[in-house]
C-alpha cells in the first residue's frame, strides 16, 4: 500500500472516546492525528469561583473511572497550599484509597479492554471456554478492589469520605480484615493473566521517554518526577518542565517533557522504580520483572498486572499491622495561597495546580491528566507502527493493529475530554 | 390435536424460543464522565452469569467493537447532549429502540456536564471560540428534551440497586423473566 486513506471510527474497549486521522503518501505517514473528540465540560472554568470544601468532590466528576485519583490529587493540592500536613493515619488511609483504585481500574483494562486483543477476539465476551475462566478472575480481582475502595474510602467511584486534613470515617478493623480473603483470592487468580501477557509476543518497541513519581515507597502519592533522561523535578515545579502543544484537531492538549514527548502510565512507574515495589511483589513477580525496564508499550499491560500485585500486597500487609482508630479531621483556616498536588493516577503523572483567595474560593485551577501527556507519544508510535505494517499486512489488519497499541496505553479521553474514532485521508 | 410426538417437538421448540429470547440491550455515553458505565462494570462482577442467560448485549462500546444498534429492545443512555450531532445520535438510538432508559445525573438534570449553561458572561465569551470551533451547542440538553425517555435511573453514579431495578422490571415487561 503506496498511498493509503482509511477511516476507522470509534475505537472501542477504551474509557470514553476517540477519533484517528491517518495519512499514508508513497509508504510514508505524513500525519497522525488522534483527537480526542469528547465534547468539552469546561471543568477549568466551573471550578473557578468554587470553594474547596466541595472541590475534591467536584473534580471526581471529571472521570468515572479515575475520579478517586482526581479527588485525592485535588485535596493533596489544598493541603499543599494551606501547609496541613496529613497524619499518619490519614496517609495510610490514602495510601490504601490509591491500592483499591489501582486493583479496580488496573483489572477493568487488562482484563475487559486488552485481553481480547491476546486472544484475537473482539470481546470478553467472546472468549472461548478455556478463556472464560479470565472473565470470573477479573470478576474476582474488580471485587476485591471495589470492597477495598467502598470500606476505606466510601465508594469506588466518586467517593465520599476522603477530604482536606483527613477522612470523614476512619474503617473499622472487623470490615477490613474481612476482606483479606477476596484480597488473597485475586492475588491468586492474577497469575494467570501475568502469564498471558508474559508470554504475548506482541512487540510495539520504540524509543521515548518515561516519567513518574518516583518515592520509596511506591505509594502513588509522593516522590520527585523523575526521568528515564535522568530529570529529578520536584511535584511544585513540574509544570515549569512541561511544554504545552495545543493540538488543534482535538478537544485536548498535549505536553512534552524538557522538550521531548514522554509516556507515562504503569509501564514509565515499572521502569523507573520497580525497586520500590512490594517484598511479596518482588519475590513473586520476579519472571516479569525481569521484563523491565522495556520500551515496548504493550507491556504497559504487564505493568499493570504487577501494580495490581503490589497493591494487593501492601493492603494485605497494611490491614494486617495498622491499628485505626477514630480520628477527627484536622480543622484549618483559609487563606490565599497556591499548592501543588501530583500524583500518579492508573494511567500516569496527575497535576493539580490550585491557587485560592482568602475565602478558600478558587481563583485559578490547573489540570493535567495522563492522557493529554501520552498523546503525542501515541501519535508517535501510531506513525511508526504503520510504516512498519504497510508491507505486509491489509487496511483492516492494520487497523485493527493501531486500536490494540492504543488500548494497551489505556487512555481516558473523558479525562482528557471524552470520544475516540478513527478516520484515515 | 398434536400428537405426542408434535406435542414434544412443540415443547422443545418453546423451550429452546425461551432459551434464546434475550433482552436485546444497547448502553449509549454522551458527554459525561462514565461514571455509571463503571457501576455496570462492576455489577458485572456479581451479576454477570445470571445476566449472560438473559440479555444480549448488542451495543456495548466498552466491552465490544462489533455493535449492533438496530431492533434493540432496551437502550440505556448515559450523560447529556451537547451538540447537535450528539441529538442526531440520540434520535437513532430511540428509533432503533423500544424502550429508553435515562442513565444517572448527567442524563437526568445535565449536570455536571451542563455546568457552562450556568456560566456568567465572562466565563460564556471565554469559552465561545470553543463552542464555536468544535461545533456545539449553545445549550447543555438532557437526552429528555430531546426525546421520548421512558424510563429513569437516579444517581452521580446511578444506584446499582435503581439499576437492579429497572433492569429487572424491564426483564419482566419483555417476557424474558
Amino acid at each position: 500500500m503506496k498511498d493509503v486513506d482509511i477511516s476507522i471510527q470509534n475505537i472501542t474497549k477504551i474509557e470514553g472516546h476517540a477519533s484517528l486521522d491517518i495519512q499514508v503518501r508513497d509508504n510514508k505517514v505524513k500525519h497522525v492525528q488522534l483527537m480526542f473528540t469528547e465534547n468539552k465540560r469546561f471543568f477549568t472554568q466551573a471550578i473557578r469561583g468554587r470553594s474547596i470544601d466541595v472541590l475534591s468532590q467536584s473534580v471526581a466528576r471529571i472521570c468515572g473511572t479515575c475520579s478517586i485519583a482526581h479527588t485525592m490529587c485535588c485535596i493533596e493540592g489544598i493541603e499543599k497550599a494551606l501547609n496541613i500536613i496529613p497524619s499518619e493515619q490519614t496517609q495510610v488511609l490514602k495510601q490504601l484509597t490509591m491500592d483499591g483504585l489501582m486493583i479496580r481500574d488496573h483489572a477493568l483494562h487488562i482484563y475487559l479492554f486488552s485481553l481480547p486483543d491476546v486472544f484475537s477476539v473482539d470481546s470478553v465476551l467472546d472468549f472461548t471456554p478455556e478463556h472464560t475462566h479470565f472473565l470470573h478472575d477479573s470478576f474476582d480481582i474488580k471485587r476485591a478492589g471495589n470492597k477495598l475502595s467502598t470500606i476505606v474510602a466510601g465508594r469506588a467511584v466518586h467517593a465520599p469520605f476522603p477530604g482536606v486534613g483527613g477522612y470523614a470515617q476512619v474503617p473499622k478493623k472487623d470490615d477490613l480484615k474481612a476482606i483479606i480473603p477476596d484480597l488473597k483470592l485475586a492475588r491468586e487468580k492474577l497469575v494467570g493473566v501475568l502469564d498471558e501477557y508474559y508470554n504475548c509476543p506482541v512487540d510495539y518497541t520504540r524509543s521515548t521517554d518515561f516519567v513518574a513519581l518516583v518515592g520509596d515507597k511506591f505509594d502513588f502519592l509522593e516522590g520527585d518526577i523523575v526521568s528515564s533522561d535522568g530529570d529529578v523535578v520536584k511535584e511544585k515545579d513540574y509544570f515549569s518542565h512541561l511544554e504545552k502543544n495545543v493540538v488543534p484537531y482535538s478537544q485536548a492538549v498535549g505536553y512534552k517533557f524538557e522538550g521531548d514527548t514522554y509516556m507515562v502510565g504503569a509501564l514509565a512507574r515499572i521502569n523507573l522504580n520497580k525497586k520500590g515495589l512490594h517484598k511479596d511483589t518482588k519475590r513473586d513477580a520476579k519472571k516479569y520483572l525481569r521484563v523491565f525496564p522495556s520500551k515496548n508499550i504493550f507491556h504497559n499491560n504487564l505493568a499493570q498486572g504487577i501494580e495490581i500485585m503490589h497493591c494487593i500486597d501492601h493492603a494485605l500487609e497494611t490491614i494486617e499491622s495498622f491499628d485505626f482508630k477514630p480520628e477527627p479531621k484536622q480543622t484549618f483556616e483559609k487563606k490565599a495561597c497556591e499548592g501543588v498536588g501530583v500524583i500518579e493516577a492508573p494511567r500516569g503523572t496527575l497535576y493539580y495546580h490550585i491557587d485560592m483567595d482568602s475565602n478558600g474560593m478558587v481563583k485559578e485551577g490547573n489540570i493535567i491528566v495522563p492522557t493529554q501527556q501520552n498523546q503525542i507519544n501515541m501519535e508517535q508510535d501510531i506513525a511508526v507502527l504503520v510504516e512498519r505494517l504497510l508491507k505486509t499486512h491489509s487496511k483492516e489488519q492494520i487497523k485493527y493493529e493501531i486500536e490494540k497499541l492504543v488500548r494497551a496505553y489505556d487512555p481516558c479521553i473523558s479525562c482528557a475530554t471524552h470520544f475516540l474514532e478513527v478516520n484515515w485521508t | 390435536m398434536p400428537t405426542a410426538c408434535n406435542d414434544k417437538t412443540l415443547k422443545r421448540q418453546i423451550r429452546l424460543q425461551t432459551m434464546t429470547h434475550k433482552l436485546a440491550l444497547g448502553w449509549f455515553s454522551f458527554s459525561c464522565c462514565e461514571d455509571s458505565t463503571i457501576v455496570f462494570t462492576e455489577l458485572l462482577n456479581d451479576h454477570f452469569d445470571e445476566w449472560s442467560k438473559v440479555i444480549d448485549f448488542q451495543y456495548i462500546r466498552i466491552l465490544k467493537k462489533n455493535n449492533k444498534i438496530h431492533n434493540l429492545d432496551v437502550a440505556f443512555v448515559e450523560g447529556a447532549i451537547v451538540s447537535e450531532h450528539d441529538a442526531m445520535k440520540l434520535k437513532e438510538i430511540r428509533k432503533n429502540c423500544k424502550k429508553l432508559i435515562a442513565i444517572g445525573s448527567c442524563a437526568i438534570n445535565g449536570m455536571p456536564s451542563a455546568q457552562r449553561n450556568t456560566f456568567d458572561d465572562g466565563k460564556k465569551k471565554e469559552i465561545e471560540f470553543l463552542i464555536e470551533k468544535f461545533h456545539l451547542a449553545e445549550k447543555v440538553r438532557t437526552p429528555g428534551d430531546i426525546v421520548k425517555v421512558d424510563d429513569r435511573v437516579m444517581g452521580c453514579p446511578m444506584s446499582e440497586q435503581a439499576f437492579l431495578d429497572v433492569l429487572n422490571k424491564t426483564l419482566k415487561e419483555f417476557n424474558i423473566v
